[in-house]
């Protein structure tokens, strides 16, 4: 059972290795332009979450306001 | 929902935002930079259907027990599960553009996905065209045990059967190491559970919102 995973790991290396050639944003990275769009994309999520928030304030006051009114 | 569990969806999208495009991921062929969609793509699909397991969840207390509450939830969850869905179909059109070549193949599961959705827009249909509350909230719950039941063979068993493009087919996904990368998975799970969440705390917004609107129409 041993034997075999470290056979499967072992093909599983050499496959990786064969494939080292594939072409990825290597250059951008190395110019430090992916950090632009993690920047972006954070923002623009931290911006969802905020409205999220907002809105989650919003409907805990209304249903305070109901709350009241009923009783 | 409790506050430390939207605290928690948050960070887990945080995480993943960055770490999906950061870390290091397969080098394949074809797919390039794009594999790390697998974070993004994904998780709308298992956040779909575990928001329609929700869902149905509902509708099914609803039918042992017919409270207002439990209709509002079942529909809220199949609301968001919807969007969920519709996202995922977006992003796994543009995916497939430039990847396999075309927006569209007829891929089983393709289709399979957008008959579940179609299924479960006609649930909105059905409700929509119903005016007496009670008959809506009956005839929803049972049309949404049917679309559930549907979803399975659609998404899970069909597309197996056929050979597809997508990962997973012609097997079983779950053992093959190939389609998830070891250092995939690091992401990809926080990414599954950061939407998950999301979608719920969406969906319990809504069904807040409608239980105010309920008690207004009430009094």
């Amino acid at each position: 059972m041993k034997n075999a995973l470290t056979i499967i790991l072992l093909l599983a290396s050499n496959f990786v290795q064969a494939q080292n050639e594939v072409e990825m944003a290597d250059t951008m990275r190395a110019n430090g332009k992916i950090y632009v769009i993690v920047g972006i994309v954070v923002i623009i999520l931290t911006g969802m979450v905020a409205y999220l928030y907002l809105l989650d304030r919003k409907i805990t006051k209304l249903e305070k306001e109901i709350g009241n009114q009923t009783k | 929902m409790k506050n430390w569990l939207k605290v928690a969806g948050v960070l887990l999208l945080l995480y993943t935002h960055t770490g999906g495009l950061l870390f290091d991921v397969p080098r394949l062929n074809i797919l390039n930079e794009t594999i790390r969609a697998l974070y993004f793509h994904v998780p709308m699909w298992f956040g779909m259907i575990l928001l329609y397991g929700f869902s149905i969840f509902h509708a099914i207390r609803y039918l042992r027990n017919p409270a207002v509450e439990s209709d509002t939830r079942s529909v809220e969850f199949a609301h968001v599960g919807t969007a969920f869905g519709i996202l995922g179909m977006l992003t796994g059109m543009l995916w497939a553009r430039y990847t396999w070549g075309a927006f569209w193949h007829g891929d089983p599961k393709h289709s399979g996905a957008a008959i579940t959705l179609l299924v479960y827009l006609a649930y909105f249909v059905l409700r929509g065209s119903l005016e007496n509350q009670e008959q809506r909230a009956r005839l929803g719950a049972v049309y949404n045990v049917f679309a559930f039941a549907a979803m399975i063979p659609l998404i899970f068993i069909i597309p197996r059967l056929q050979s597809s493009m997508h990962p997973g087919s012609g097997g079983n996904p779950g053992f093959n190491a190939y389609d998830l990368d070891a250092s995939m998975r690091i992401v990809f799970y926080p990414a599954v559970i950061g939407w998950f969440l999301i979608g719920y705390w969406i969906a319990d917004l809504r069904i807040r919102l409608k239980n105010v609107q309920n008690r207004l129409i009430q009094s």
